[in-house]
């Protein structure tokens, strides 16, 4: 018996996965159900969903770019104040003093762009692919809304180091948002906690950075997980759907759990 | 035995439905309530910003075609031919801070290219306005005192 199995058949381990290790396809299903962590995903996936080709893997790049920044972020957390001037300071403080401190912010930063450019073509994917189409009209709106707070953060993160770049993109953008049509003003307003770039404004976009907007991706992004298994696993490009359809060789489709439905019967 | 109607009236709502009724109402008001009181919340009450006034000197030193920058302040004080006058120097595009070149005679934003004249008018765009005007006022010394904050219609010139 390995160290493993020895491990998998403890008390602890028992307590927290209770269906044990038995290599069946229903255990291993009521492993994933019952597991709050495991049940947004599939159960089962097709293997050609998981072909580089079939979604390019932009989704899940976008999502481990994702814990990266919370991992990154999380630990940049430890040494910034959110506060003029000390900000600047422990940013330059991270970058020369801190052990690993610019490797760290480096990986945030990096992260950073890399899931905004990953979003970004991971809706251009699933438009192309027709993957917005019924029964995912709604996971399309929430990915829609996933691209919205993934900007907000990336720019609200760029006003954190406090530096001429910051400052000065933080202000040509609560500019723009004056730029609305009556409630403008206000909005910078509200915005910036005050009339210029000061150090509420710096106050504000760290709780929206570092609270606010992770929270409200962290449930739209289980939402959005959780939707693609409902609403019948990953679409893949549709001529492959079609050309396996006209081989007759679609039958696994109809097979599998996971296979698409319609929301309602048909009449 | 009366046979029990939880009917209260005519419009056929039971007791229950009624109470039904006033809780989800409780409910709508105090979640526009705290909606209302958390806006309020984030509106800040005191600001504790720099001063939008400073002190531009004498009129005196304000003959015609003098234009004075105020870095701090971000405003230009220029001496116009009947008097004296203050423009923002915030490029009303996206809110760069533009300056005067004395070669040209012309206000230009280093941001996006907008150019104004010395009345604040946009000579070239991306400016979608012309500068704003600013309160110039005399204090107690006889030295003028220019408000960022306040804006005056445009051709509003300070006479000593």
């Amino acid at each position: 018996m390995t160290a493993f199995e020895w491990a998998r058949n403890t008390s602890v381990y028992r307590s927290i996965i209770r269906h044990g290790v038995l290599p069946t396809n229903r255990n291993r299903s009521l492993i994933i159900f019952e597991n709050l962590f495991l049940h947004v995903h599939p159960v089962k996936v097709r293997e050609r969903s998981l072909r580089f080709t079939h979604t390019y893997w932009l989704g899940g790049i976008t999502l481990a770019s994702t814990l990266i920044l919370v991992a990154t972020g999380v630990l940049l957390m430890f040494y910034y104040h959110p506060s003029v001037p000390q900000a600047y300071r422990d940013m330059k403080e991270l970058q020369y003093v801190v052990d690993d401190g610019v490797f760290l912010r480096n990986l945030h930063r990096w992260a950073a762009h890399l899931m905004v450019i990953a979003a970004f073509l991971h809706l251009l994917r699933v438009f192309y692919h027709r993957a917005y189409r019924p029964p995912r009209q709604f996971n399309w709106v929430v990915g829609v809304v996933l691209l919205i707070v993934t900007l907000l953060l990336s720019y609200t993160g760029y006003l954190l180091p406090w530096d001429q770049l910051a400052f000065w993109g933080v202000s040509v953008g609560t500019n723009m948002a004056r730029e609305a049509p009556l409630i403008g003003e206000r909005m910078r307003f509200f915005l910036l906690g005050g009339n210029v770039v000061s150090e509420n404004a710096l106050l504000r976009f760290y709780v929206l950075h570092c609270v606010v907007l992770p929270v409200a991706l962290l449930l739209l992004v289980s939402v959005h997980i959780w939707r693609v298994r409902k609403d019948g696993g990953v679409q893949g490009p549709p001529e492959e759907g079609a050309r396996r359809r006209a081989q007759g060789a679609d039958r696994d489709v109809a097979e599998t759990p996971s296979a698409p439905r319609p929301l309602r019967p048909a009449p | 035995m009366l046979e029990l109607d939880e009917t209260l009236d005519d419009s056929g709502e039971t007791r229950r439905d009624f109470f039904t009724r006033i809780g989800v109402g409780a409910c709508a008001v105090a979640a526009v309530g705290s909606g209302v009181l958390t806006l309020d919340y984030l509106e800040p009450k005191v600001l504790f910003e720099p001063s939008t006034t400073f002190v531009a000197g004498s009129p005196r030193d304000f003959t015609d075609g003098v234009v004075r920058f105020n870095r701090e302040k971000k405003a230009y004080v220029i001496g116009g031919p009947t008097g004296v006058y203050a423009l923002s120097a915030v490029c009303t595009h996206l809110g760069c801070i533009t300056r005067f070149k004395s070669d040209e005679r012309v206000i230009a934003c280093p941001c996006h290219g907008s150019r104004f004249d010395l009345d604040g008018g946009v000579v070239h765009g991306p400016a979608p306005r012309p500068l704003p005007w600013l309160d110039v006022a005399e204090d107690a010394n006889g030295n003028l005192v220019v408000d960022t904050g306040i804006v005056i219609p445009r051709g509003k010139v300070f006479r000593p």
